[in-house]
């Protein structure tokens, strides 16, 4: 199967400092991808400058068969691509519907958008409970939730999570990945940053480490999980 | 008159002068809330209305078209102009200056306002212009106080426009992807938002509604000239920063109260001041409401504490 998604030679410079030094990654239709790293390892980087929401300092991003490098992420959008943002990126002061219907925004207001919207109620019953409440007053495990699902009424053939799981407690983290994984197996090809390396690992297909801004170790998931250096640097042992 | 209806009277002429404060307030709030730019230039877009509308309109009373007519015509040649206006404002002033410390855009800003200004008066002059009456001004009788259908007619097209922009803004895609760009532009644009067209439509709406509150402030004063929209612009930002900049019902609100404030100060500064001062200093009461606000209350009215992005 070609590649939905190919990274060649990608290098992100982002506030003076050389955040990515180079990477090559290669994402196929259909796949679950992890890419982990500790704090700073620059993978947040990689994903904005993949999005679109940072130029790249050099390196190709090839989407779907074309290069789509410093293409504006708003262009993206509309071919199908969507990032949940870290921090997830919320629109505080708009209801949790207003923020759903803003992740359709690119597509034509049609019937279609409805049954979107009622799909993502059906996977988060909690956002159909809140539908008219400030996004703003949620908590954080559902504003991550409102974040994905609002990704989800693009669309998208691509979907780009950062730390889904930052900053949230494990029960509702385990909901998160429950999604992800769902979301996967419905067909949308899926890149996933993480910290949380186990979990990460768990869920996907193949990964790739990104320490110091260059890709350390790539394999399938079920081999790094019993690699020694990854047991010993992410998964804590 | 009784003193009722004296009170009355400043009730009426505070509306009237309030619904043109909040039309124009609503174009620094705009553009306030996606940009935190104060866009100085504004109040000239308002003049650039006035003076076009009075062009259009002197060329055609001349071939003997009728009043109300006129003021249509009048208006619908000064509100894509000023549409433009706006829309170019913001491309050569303030889009290059996206990335730059806030202060570069806001000395442009004053920059395009002394050029606009000297513009219309190397184009209409530098003397007042007097405007021909086009809206029938006939004098209804409340009580002992007196409202002409003139000023009735202003409060109405003040309540209709802000009635539509409301609707825009918060029950129309555009009007959601401009909260939303408010908010955050780029996780907005992640949602496939275009910024740079939002941007742009928020100066072009802007514009369009301080045309016609040139059109209109033009017909109730009788008046209009190349200085006109500076002290007009001042107090509109003043009812800005009153409501709360950044928010639209706050923009209506602080239009209307600095309007009621101009109004009632000026009726009752003669009686309160033993006569020392007379309703010529109607222009201080706006800029003692600035000053208030920003000692007392600086995030206004009904807006949210903005120190951190001061």
């Amino acid at each position: 199967m070609s590649a939905l998604l190919e990274v060649q030679g990608l290098r992100v410079a982002y506030g003076g400092i050389n955040a990515v030094k180079g990477i090559d990654l290669h994402v196929a239709a259909g796949e679950l991808i992890a890419l982990i790293g500790a704090n700073g390892a620059g993978k947040t980087s990689a994903l904005k400058a993949i999005a679109g929401v940072l130029a790249p300092a050099a390196g190709r991003i090839i989407y779907g068969g074309q290069d789509v490098t410093r293409q504006p992420s708003f262009r993206l959008v509309q071919q199908g691509l969507a990032l949940v943002p870290e921090g997830r990126g919320i629109f505080p002061q708009l209801t949790v519907e207003e923020n759903l219907q803003m992740g359709a925004y690119c597509r034509p207001n049609d019937a279609s958008v409805h049954s979107d919207l009622e799909h993502v109620y059906g996977l988060f019953q909690r956002l159909f409970e809140r539908r008219s409440q400030k996004a703003g007053t949620l908590s954080g495990g559902e504003q991550q939730m409102l974040a994905i699902g609002r990704a989800l009424m693009s669309r998208p053939r691509l979907l780009l999570l950062d730390e889904p799981s930052m900053g949230l407690a494990p029960m509702m983290v385990q909901k998160i990945f429950e999604t992800v994984v769902q979301v996967a197996r419905d067909g949308v090809t899926t890149l996933l940053v993480e910290q949380n390396a186990l979990l990460a690992l768990q869920v996907s297909q193949r990964a790739y480490v990104l320490e110091g801004g260059v890709i350390t170790l790539q394999g399938q998931a079920s081999d790094l999980l019993k690699d020694s250096k990854v047991r010993q640097a992410y998964l804590g042992e | 008159m009784s003193k009722f209806d004296l009170f009355l009277q400043q009730i009426f002429n505070g509306l009237v002068l309030g619904s043109i404060y909040a039309l124009v307030a609503l174009g620094y709030t705009m553009v306030y809330g996606i940009l935190q730019l104060i866009n100085f230039a504004h109040g000239e877009v308002v003049m650039v209305g006035a003076l076009v509308s009075l062009w259009v309109s002197l060329k055609l009373i001349a071939s003997g078209v009728p009043g109300p007519l006129v003021f249509v015509l009048g208006l619908t040649a000064a509100v894509p102009a000023c549409m433009l206006l706006g829309f170019l404002i913001e491309r050569i002033a303030y889009r290059p200056l996206r990335r730059a410390p806030r202060l570069a855009p806001l000395i442009t800003a004053i920059g395009v306002s002394i050029v606009l200004q000297a513009l219309a008066m190397m184009l209409w002059g530098k003397q007042y212009k007097s405007v021909p009456q086009l809206i029938p001004a006939i004098p209804l009788h409340v009580g002992g106080a007196t409202i002409s259908t003139l000023q009735l007619f202003i409060i109405a097209v003040s309540c209709v426009l802000m009635a539509g922009l409301l609707v825009l803004i918060n029950k129309t895609p555009l009007g959601r992807a401009m909260r939303a760009t408010a908010q955050d532009p780029t996780v907005a644009g992640l949602m496939g938002v275009d910024i740079n067209r939002v941007i742009s439509i928020t100066f072009i709406i802007g514009s369009a509604l301080a045309a016609v509150a040139g059109v209109l402030v033009s017909q109730n004063y009788g008046i209009a000239h190349y200085y006109m929209g500076f002290l007009l612009g001042l107090k509109a930002f003043t009812a800005a920063v009153l409501g709360g900049i950044g928010n639209l019902t706050g923009a209506m609100l602080g239009g209307v109260l600095l309007g009621l404030i101009e109004s009632l100060g000026a009726g009752y500064i003669g009686d309160l001041s033993g006569g020392f001062f007379g309703s010529h200093y109607k222009d201080v009461f706006a800029f003692l409401v600035l000053i208030l606000v920003l000692v007392l209350r600086p995030s206004g009215l009904l807006g949210e504490r903005v120190g951190g992005r001061a």
